[in-house]
């Protein structure tokens, strides 16, 4: 994407050309899509990964991977797409929009910037390169539960060391970003009138700043019951495996919102564009997620149910789980009052925004199913749970990212998005992917646990419609890195206000976004 | 008012009926439950799936309503609103009382599942990488259960039998209609047991006994697997419970204890090689080739092999004392308390004798010496 470096730009502050203009850049710009194509590098990794999955479920009986590997598959899938795609890509639209959407000139901390993102390919080469070690990847599931994360064998040192650089990345990413947005806001642009994304940012990065310490605790005392003989999780030296998941999932469940916050984020900005109407209800959005972020660190035990907690406990985790869906609706409600007597048009950044509402609610209901505790003791790790996950984190979090693309290309590239194109990547995700995550619901009602290679005969139906749902999913998402290559290659000219409904200070800047932007502060009425 | 049960069933048929595809054996719900406590969860989740179906309906009802008469391309001009606190001030309160509703039953279900006291019969269960062990406190009876689908099923080598992954050598066995406690722990990592039809799931956790419950209701054969990921052969290790009507459950216990004596004498015997190589092959099967192999190579990095291998060909002992103790900080197990004497002699003298080692062979008489 040279095209944003235009003559002008390089005359004053020249960046330099070739690999060293990415290595050493700090521009704001450059390092967000260095994040983006980082995610989209990881998504290929962990897609493809899903697909052998996918491929080993096709039928029952082992055909194409060996349970040792399955379990390194199902593992490195979840920490690829959590920590490799999801963040990241999130955090690379923060760079790009935050400062354009504020009408600051960068972020605060340019060169902490490009630490925190080089970081990332170096624990991403950590975790995808221990598969290559003797005795394999790390196969403990994601979720890393001692005792069984303490039999493996060097990978799962590897692991967590990547974890524990991704975790610095992602804390200095979120000083940055709360910095930047606290203390270099435009004059005028006061807390309650900035956009809806730089809110949910502003929230999630002190989300990431509260939990990220609190799972680089969990795998160090995990390194060091691997590697020292401290006993913090084995109940041989007085220790206790199930306090390691009260650990995790403190910090687990805020993540679930650090991996959607900023997806509310880009929807809240996308449904009031294409519907040519302002946000309904924008302060109750914001209390909304301030709620939910709140809620988040009071709920974790929910993804306990089954270990065996006292009454008052299973109860206590109940009743706020199910409170967190209160401020969750009103956030749907907003949304749809928001498209009410609008003038709605369709393009595949608005397609895609209606899908998330759609089918993150499916994924918020199926929430709500699993949070009644007695309910969950019969769903708890089979493949409902799968399903309603993957519609919180697919059709949720990684449709609003492709929202976002679609949205935000025209200003990164300065030219319209190929919408033919985007429209297949659209119909054949939204379809694909329902094939692919609904019918996972009625497998976990009938029993399948999750994290298995094999599986008994009466889940083979499905089984096979899920994975046909799936090798379509994975296929079509060529289609989006089409569109992407084909956008910044050519195409129609963008304005700079690149649609016709869109508000904010990125779209006063012209398109493709100048290397640097808002020199002088502007002024925000 | 039908019962939620009748409501639930009347849909999964509706749909099962409705959509070419869906054949009539697919399985679109919870299975038929066979306990109170599994046919209360049942309810639960019927009640749970209509309130989100209808809140479903209306939301999307509304939303796409918007879509098509609100477009731009049919001409429509947006009207400019954007707040409205009463509004807002409803669509807080109203799912708020919703969920009200929802949690009562819920609340009274987890008292109830967290009541085990007064059981008629109490079994501690213990779950090992890749197993499971009974052992009925009262009885004294004891006893593993271990995945019976044969490896030739799963490499599809052969046809596949009607309960593929879901059959064991011996179930746990219970008589109907009686309150049965569970304590659960586990030896090495973290299982879950679970039965759907009874409604029960709980984790073993090693170190820590936890305790759940179940009534079965009808007599018959629930099957189910271990929930909790638990290492290579996670998804191969089910529990299959036989329900049995109380006279058919005290002559099963009687045949039971009956073979414990027959096994307690066996302790004393010396027994030839060969006997003991037979015997120790089908107990090496049953719990050591998971991880060794059944050609004794291992997994290389992962498993070590015992072909060949310094333990397996060296001094009698230090073989016993392995195969007693476990290995800390690996997934060797100890087997001093899963494996009698006779039975580990066994599987000692073939893990010496086979694959072209040639060690000398182990009795009884050398595993109770070593044993404390």
């Amino acid at each position: 994407m040279d095209a944003h470096a235009t003559p002008a730009a390089s005359v004053r502050h020249g960046p330099p050309t070739g690999p060293m203009r990415w290595l050493t850049t700090t521009n704001h710009k450059d390092i967000g899509t260095l994040y983006l194509w980082f995610a989209a590098t990881m998504f290929l990794i962990g897609g493809l990964m899903a697909m052998l999955i996918r491929a080993e479920l096709f039928q029952p009986g082992l055909q194409i991977v060996q349970p040792e590997l399955f379990n390194q598959l199902t593992t490195l899938h979840g920490l690829i797409m959590i920590f490799g795609v999801i963040m990241p890509a999130f955090t690379g639209f923060a760079n790009w929009q935050v400062p354009l959407m504020i009408g600051a000139p960068d972020m605060a901390f340019p060169r902490m910037n490009n630490w925190s993102f080089w970081l990332l390919p170096v624990a991403g080469g950590l975790l995808v390169g221990s598969m290559l070690l003797p005795g394999g990847g790390v196969a403990g599931g994601w979720t890393m539960y001692p005792p069984l994360f303490l039999q493996g064998g060097i990978s799962y040192d590897l692991t967590i060391f990547a974890i524990h650089i991704m975790g610095a990345s992602s804390i200095m990413g979120a000083i940055n970003i709360a910095t930047t947005i606290l203390n270099m806001r435009a004059p005028g642009m006061t807390l309650m009138r900035m956009p809806l994304f730089v809110w949910t940012w502003l929230i999630t990065a002190y989300l990431l700043i509260a939990v990220m310490p609190v799972l680089a605790g969990a795998v160090t005392m995990l390194l060091t019951d691997r590697n020292f003989g401290t006993h913090f999780f084995s109940a041989a030296g007085g220790g206790d495996p199930v306090m390691f998941q009260h650990i995790f999932w403190f910090f687990g469940h805020p993540e679930v919102y650090i991996l959607i916050l900023p997806a509310f984020g880009i929807i809240s900005t996308v449904i009031p564009t294409f519907s040519r109407k302002p946000l309904f209800g924008y302060a109750s959005m914001v209390y909304a997620t301030a709620s939910i972020a709140i809620l988040s660190f009071m709920v974790w035990a929910h993804h306990m149910f089954t270990v065996g907690m006292p009454a008052a406990a299973q109860l206590f985790f109940m009743y706020a789980t199910l409170l967190i869906a209160v401020p969750t609706g009103v956030k749907v409600f907003n949304w749809v009052a928001t498209m009410w007597q609008g003038s709605i048009s369709f393009e595949t950044a608005m397609l895609f925004a209606i899908a998330f509402v759609c089918l993150f609610t499916i994924g918020g209901f199926s929430g709500l199913v699993l949070a009644m505790a007695p309910v969950d003791i019969q769903l708890h790790d089979t493949y409902y749970v799968v399903a309603h996950f993957h519609y919180v984190l697919v059709t949720g979090a990684l449709f609003s990212i492709f929202a976002g693309i679609y949205y935000w290309l025209p200003k990164w590239t300065g030219h319209r998005v190929d919408e033919t194109w985007g429209r297949w990547h659209f119909w054949l995700s939204a379809i694909s992917v329902n094939l692919l995550f609904f019918p996972m619901h009625f497998l976990g009602l009938a029993g399948m646990p999750r994290r298995i290679p094999d599986y008994a005969l009466q889940f083979a139906d499905f089984n096979r419609i899920a994975s046909i749902g799936g090798f379509v999913f994975g296929a079509s998402q060529i289609l989006l890195l089409i569109v992407i290559l084909k956008c910044i290659r050519g195409g129609e000219k963008a304005p700079a206000r690149a649609w016709e409904g869109a508000e904010g200070l990125e779209w006063t800047v012209a398109s493709p976004a100048p290397y640097h932007t808002f020199v002088q502060p502007p002024e925000v009425k | 008012m039908p019962r939620p049960r009748a409501i639930g069933a009347f849909i999964a048929a509706w749909l099962s009926l409705s959509a070419p595809l869906v054949r009539a054996d697919w399985r679109l719900n919870l299975p038929a439950p066979k306990s109170e406590m599994a046919a209360r969860i049942y309810d639960i989740h019927t009640l749970i799936l209509l309130v989100c179906l209808a809140i479903f309906v209306v939301v999307f009802g509304a939303m796409f309503y918007a879509l098509f008469r609100h477009r731009k391309s049919a001409g429509h001009a947006a009207r400019h609103f954007h707040e409205n606190t009463s509004v807002e001030v409803i669509w807080t309160v109203i799912p708020f009382l919703i969920l009200i509703g929802m949690a009562w039953p819920a609340t009274k279900a987890v008292l109830d599942q967290k009541d085990t006291a007064n059981p008629d019969l109490t079994v501690k269960v213990t779950g090992y990488q890749w197993k499971w062990e009974y052992d009925y406190l009262q009885d004294g009876v004891k006893f593993m259960s271990v995945l019976a689908t044969p490896r030739e099923q799963i490499e599809n080598k052969a046809a596949k039998g009607k309960n593929y992954l879901l059959e064991v050598d011996e179930p746990l066995v219970v008589p109907v209609g009686k309150k049965v406690r569970i304590l659960l722990t586990s030896n090495d990592v973290i299982h879950a047991w679970w039965v759907q039809e009874l409604g029960v799931k709980q984790d073993a956790i090693p170190g820590f006994i936890r305790d759940t419950w179940f009534r079965a209701d009808e007599i018959g054969t629930y099957r189910g697997q271990c929930a909790e990921l638990c290492g290579k052969d996670h998804g191969f290790m089910p529990i299959v419970v036989e329900v049995k009507s109380e006279a058919d459950y005290q002559a099963w216990l009687a045949g039971r204890k009956a073979r414990l004596a027959l096994a307690a004498a066996d302790a004393d015997k010396v027994f030839g090689v060969d006997e003991l190589k037979a015997r120790g092959e089908k107990i090496y099967a049953a719990n050591c080739a998971a991880c060794h192999q059944a050609d004794g190579k291992g997994l290389p990095g992962v498993f070590p092999g015992l072909a060949g291998s310094r333990v397996a060909t060296g001094p009698a002992a230090a073989h016993i004392d392995l195969v007693l103790r476990g290995k800390d900080g690996t997934a060797m197990a100890a087997y001093k308390d899963q494996l009698n004497d006779a039975d580990l002699a066994a599987v000692l003298t073939y893990e010496r004798t086979a694959w072209g080692n040639a060690a000398d062979a182990v009795q009884p008489a050398h595993v109770k010496a070593r044993r404390d």
